[in-house]
Order: structure tokens, then C-alpha cells, then sequence
């Protein structure tokens, strides 16, 4: 027999290696255009377009402020809603759920990650905001009212309806991506700390939940991606006010809907820049708040462990 | 084995016919631009293919934008757009462009209100709405222009287009005709910096959060409101008469409209008795010289036809045609394209 190639193996290593580096460099190309398209609007309106408030296509003044704020705050709102609920569920369906029930219910979930953005968006509008208009929000405001978050009239339409339906859009995600880190959880913690007496909730909570942390952190964070850059259902129930206000039931905007909405009507050159420098800084808030979560995990990992040495 | 086979079959068939397809298409006319005449393009596209089989055209609806920056860029053979091409942007073109003016549209007063009451309003009246200066429904400047209609004393929800659009060209360019206030503060646009409201994404988004939010007003193209069922309101023009937006009544504003010599025109707030106030055009872009002699022929044959034939299929669509008049002056405009 002849001894193995190792041609295979250097091969294999180089493809891989060449599949890596064309994603890095998609990435840096992506960048590289939008720092480029953006030029103009760069050097005209320098930090203040990160600082100002006004978006005024007529007079050709453009800042970004409240597109910023509402891109993260509708993201954090979808961010608490999605991932106790998404959390919760691949609990259940990974610890304790009969096994006849767990296909059906993965089954469609996975179909609720299938339902196109536009179609949820218009379901947004026709079915979600009247309801919420109705029935939660004026809840909402009896009892939180008092608070700067729930006041002021309410019109369906508004930052909280955004955030409520990118938690709808990344449930599925990170449920997914959930149950899959809780599955690969090794059995014998679950035993060891059953053979302790612990109850099934303690089990959950220091053998699988303490266990899987990283990898759930990764899934939110997945999510949290998603969150930031979506696009179509947001814009249909946001109300596309560029408007930076306590009161979540306020409209508000995303830097993601501004683009979307104006792109293709603009005409005029700085216009146009402008709308790719919100696309700069969209792509420099994600890895902004990406890298802020990897920190984030670092700490929160470290401290723990130490913490659990001790 | 039998379905395999047959599936094979219909395989090389739809491949056949594919290439036939690419085969007796022997010249392509590249168009792009805006979304709002869409569909009377298509249409147009399409009968026309019956009378010159020998040219086929193919028509991106990317909004006017797209449609000015192709045509300056000359990657298309014509433009499209729903506002004229402001003269910075004409500067840039490499030729004379023109504006060859298809067919016009109207914006329509849309509103919910229980029982759904018939409306008028007037120019100040619509200009205070929209500047957030009249805010609620039982405002005298509403209910003296409606006598005997009851109106509840509830905030007037303003909705209006979140994406750039043509449809809120016109309604700005109305607005800063009409109210000097508008002008110096606003302006008019494609989209711009609004006073009060909530925006909503296409004629769809502001349809359904007017239908959808009680005491909402807000505009859309007539033909989505005529569609859809939605109440509209009567506007007082610039004579003094309300008017009820519908084709007769846009293409008396067309008639009316004082119209340059470059067809670049807004006819909003036209003289006439029976002109529908807010209104506009839409353009097709091209060069007065042609850089393709061939191509250019045919383009110049399918624009008589459109202004000649095409016009005629306006109606059915929902959209005013040109008056006879302006189609002469077109045509004329027409024939003045160099091959």
C-alpha cells in the first residue's frame, strides 16, 4: 500500500483556508465600498451626521442620531422579548417536553423562519397593530403609564410594535440555535447532578443552563444580528419618524428602514451618500455591538469560572 | 420511468422555447425608472410588441432616482420618472435630454372616520393638517368647509409616505404652492422632513394604517384609493370649486396647467373651473441625439405610437391621458429626436 498523500491534506487546508479569507474579504470589500459611496457625506457633515437629529432631503441636511437610537432600541426591546421566550422554549423542548409533542412544535418553528419579512409586515399592519392598539398597550399605559416608557396617546404604530416584530422574526433563530446547545449538553451532567438530589429545576438551572451559557450567548448574539439589520416588517410598523422619544409608543426609525425607504427615489448626489453613510453606520454598529458582546461574554465567563473555582 | 421521461421532455421543450424567445428578439430596449406608471408601461410594452414584433423592451421599476441616474449614466436607452430632472442633475448629462410627458395621476385626501362621512377641504385646511397646526377633527377650519357633517372631537392621525416616492412629490409640490409656510419650511421632494405624521411604507403602508387607525388622513395615488374603497375628500381649487379627483378632472388640470417649452411641469394647483388641484405627470427621459441609429429608430416609432396608440389605454388603467393639445406638442417634441 502506498503511504497516504499528503497532497489531500494540503489541499483541503488551502480550500478552506481560501473559503475563510473570501468571507474576511467580503467583509473588508463591503466596508471598503460603503467608506467609498459615502465619501462626500463624510467629509460634509464629518462627526455631527453621528450627532445630529435633522434628515432633511430638501435642505440637504443629514444626521443620523435617531436612526441610531432607534435601530438599538428596537433591537434591545426585541432582544428581551425574544430571548426568554426562545430560551424558555428550547428548555422545555430539549428537558421536559414528551417526546410526541417536540417534532411538532420544532416543526413550526422553523416554519415561523420561513414566513417572508413583507408578509409579516403586513400582517403587522392589519393584524398585530390594531390588536396591540387595543388590548396591550392601553394596559400598558394604566399601569405603566407614570413611567416616561408607556405615555403619551397611542396610535398602534410605534418603536415597541417594531421591537415586538423583530422578536417575533428571531425567535426562531435563536430557539434553534438554543435547543441545539442544550441537546449537546453531555447527559452525565444532568445525571451527576441528579444523583446529588437536586430537583428538576436545579438540575435545568446549574447542569444544563450554567453548562450551556456560552453557547446560548452565542445564539442571542446570532439573533441580535438579525435584529439590527432587519428590514421590511420594521419599516411596515414602525411609523418612520426620525425622532429620538422616551415612549416606546412613539414612532421611530431604523437605519436599515431609511434606507430601504429613500434609496431608490434619491436623486440628488449628496443625497445619495448620505443613505450610504447610514449604511456605514449600520455596518459599524453591528460589529460595534458584536464586539461588545464578546467582551461582555469574556467577562462574563471568566468571573464565573472563577467564581465557581472559589 | 415514465414521469422521468416526461419530465425530459417538457425540459427540452421549455429550453426550445427559451431560445426561440432570445432568438427573435433581435433588438433589446433597455428602460428604467420610476414605479408609479408601471403597469400602463407594461401594458404598452406589450400591445406593442404586436405591432413591431422586431423590438422587445425590457423596463426596470426602480423609482425615478434609479431612473435619472441610468439615463445620465447612459446605461439604459431611456429614463423614467415620476418628477422632473432638477437643472443640476441635467447638467451632468452628457447630451440634451428630454422630457417626454406619458400620462398623470392624482393624489387623493384618503381618511377614516366613523360612518365615513363625505369630506371637503380646502388648500389652508390641508396645509394646517399637515403642518401639525390643526390637530383635531372638530376644528372649526374643518367643520365650517362641512357644514351639517358631525365631526368627533378626536386627534386628526396624520399618515403619510415613508419611502421616496412620487406620489409625495406631488403632494409636496401642491403643499408649497398653496402655503408659503410649507415652502420655506419643508419644501418639496421625493421625501422630506415632515412636520407631524407617521410614516408608512407604499401606497399599501398608508392605505392600511389609515384603514386601520380611527381618525387617520393621510394621501395615496387615486387608483390604490379607488381600488381599495376608501373614502377621499372633495378639494376646493385654485378657482374656488371643489373638485372630486378622478381622470376627467386630472386631465382637465393637465389641459389648464401652464406647460414650458421643456415639458418640465408640475400641475398642481392648475386654473382650470374642473382641475383637480393635486396632481402630476410622469416623464420618459431621452436623448435628443441618439447614439445607436437603429435603436434609436425604433425607440422614436414606439414613442409616436405611445402618445398616438398608447394614450388610449390610459383610462382602463386609472390613469389620465394627456390631453390632445399637449399630445401634439409631445409628438412634435418627438420628431425633434436626432437619429
Amino acid at each position: 500500500m502506498a503511504p497516504p498523500s499528503r497532497f489531500g491534506d494540503k489541499a483541503f487546508e488551502w480550500l478552506t483556508l481560501a473559503m475563510a479569507m473570501a468571507v474576511v474579504l467580503l467583509v473588508i470589500l463591503i466596508g471598503w465600498q460603503l467608506w467609498r459611496g459615502s465619501s462626500l457625506a463624510v467629509q460634509k457633515f464629518g462627526f455631527h451626521f453621528l450627532t445630529t437629529s435633522t434628515w432633511d432631503p430638501v435642505t440637504e441636511q443629514f444626521g443620523a442620531l435617531p436612526f441610531i437610537y432607534g435601530t438599538l432600541v428596537s433591537s434591545f426591546i426585541a432582544l428581551l422579548i425574544a430571548v426568554p421566550l426562545s430560551v424558555a422554549t428550547a428548555v422545555y423542548l430539549t428537558e421536559l417536553a414528551p417526546l410526541w409533542i417536540r417534532q411538532p412544535i420544532v416543526s413550526l418553528i422553523e416554519m415561523l423562519a420561513a414566513i417572508p419579512s413583507v408578509i409579516l409586515g403586513l400582517w403587522g399592519i392589519f393584524v398585530m397593530i390594531p390588536w396591540l392598539r387595543d388590548y396591550p398597550f392601553p394596559l400598558l399605559k394604566r399601569f405603566f403609564g407614570w413611567t416616561p416608557f408607556f405615555s403619551g396617546p397611542i396610535y398602534g404604530t410605534s418603536m415597541l410594535a417594531g421591537g415586538i416584530i423583530i422578536a417575533i422574526m428571531i425567535l426562531p433563530i435563536i430557539t434553534s440555535v438554543s435547543r441545539e446547545i442544550l441537546r449537546s449538553v453531555p447527559n452525565l451532567q444532568r445525571e451527576a447532578a441528579y444523583a446529588l438530589g437536586a430537583t428538576r429545576w436545579e438540575v435545568t438551572r446549574i447542569a444544563v443552563l450554567s453548562y450551556a451559557r456560552k453557547g446560548l450567548f452565542g445564539a442571542v448574539i446570532l439573533g441580535l444580528g438579525r435584529a439590527l439589520g432587519e428590514t421590511m416588517a420594521v419599516t411596515m410598523v414602525i411609523g418612520n419618524t426620525p425622532q429620538i422619544a422616551a415612549s416606546l409608543f412613539k414612532p421611530g426609525y431604523t437605519l436599515a428602514s431609511v434606507i430601504a425607504n429613500e434609496f431608490t427615489e434619491a436623486t440628488t448626489d449628496i443625497y445619495l451618500q448620505a443613505l450610504f453613510e447610514i449604511g456605514l453606520v449600520l455596518f459599524g454598529v453591528t460589529i460595534l455591538v458584536n464586539l461588545i458582546a464578546q467582551l461582555l461574554l469574556k467577562t462574563l465567563t471568566t468571573t464565573s469560572t472563577t467564581r465557581a473555582v472559589q | 420511468m415514465k414521469p422521468l421521461k416526461f419530465r425530459r421532455k417538457t425540459l427540452a421543450l421549455v429550453l426550445l422555447a427559451g431560445m426561440s424567445a432570445t432568438a427573435s428578439a433581435q433588438m433589446m430596449i433597455n428602460g428604467a425608472g420610476a414605479t408609479f406608471p408601471y403597469p400602463i408601461y407594461s401594458k404598452w410594452f406589450d400591445e406593442y410588441a404586436k405591432v413591431d414584433p422586431s423590438v422587445r423592451f425590457n423596463y426596470q421599476s426602480i423609482g425615478s432616482g434609479g431612473g435619472q441616474k441610468q439615463i445620465l449614466a447612459q446605461t439604459v436607452d431611456f429614463g423614467a420618472s415620476d418628477g422632473p430632472m432638477s437643472d443640476e442633475n441635467l447638467a451632468k448629462a452628457p447630451g440634451k435630454l428630454l422630457h417626454i410627458p406619458t400620462v398623470a395621476g392624482a393624489d387623493v385626501v384618503a381618511y377614516n372616520l366613523p360612518g365615513n362621512p363625505a369630506l371637503k377641504f380646502d388648500a389652508d385646511t390641508i396645509a394646517g393638517i399637515f403642518l401639525g397646526q390643526i390637530k383635531k377633527w372638530n376644528d372649526p377650519k374643518i367643520t365650517t368647509l362641512n357644514p351639517g357633517v358631525s365631526l368627533p372631537d378626536q386627534e386628526i392621525v396624520v399618515v403619510h409616505r415613508s419611502d421616496g416616492s412620487g406620489t409625495t412629490y406631488i403632494w409636496t409640490d401642491y403643499l408649497s404652492k398653496i402655503s408659503p409656510e410649507w415652502k420655506s419650511k419643508v419644501g418639496t421632494n421625493t421625501s422630506v422632513n415632515w412636520p407631524t405624521g407617521i410614516g408608512g411604507k407604499g401606497n399599501e403602508g398608508v392605505a392600511g394604517q389609515i384603514k386601520q387607525t380611527p381618525g387617520a388622513l393621510g394621501y395615496v395615488e387615486l387608483i390604490y384609493a379607488v381600488q381599495n374603497k376608501m373614502p377621499y375628500a372633495e378639494v376646493k381649487n385654485a378657482a374656488g370649486e371643489f373638485v372630486k379627483p378622478n381622470i376627467q378632472s386630472v386631465t382637465a388640470a393637465l389641459a389648464t396647467a401652464d406647460i414650458p417649452e421643456d415639458f418640465r411641469f408640475s400641475i398642481t394647483n392648475a386654473p382650470g373651473k374642473d382641475a383637480y388641484p393635486i396632481c402630476g405627470a410622469t416623464w420618459l427621459l431621452v436623448y435628443e441625439q441618439q447614439k445607436d441609429a437603429t435603436k434609436g429608430k425604433k425607440l422614436v416609432e414606439f414613442l409616436k405610437w405611445a402618445v398616438k396608440d398608447g394614450e388610449k389605454m390610459a383610462r382602463d388603467l386609472q390613469y389620465a391621458p394627456l390631453p390632445e393639445n399637449l399630445q401634439e406638442r409631445v409628438l412634435k417634441r418627438i420628431h425633434e429626436i436626432k437619429i
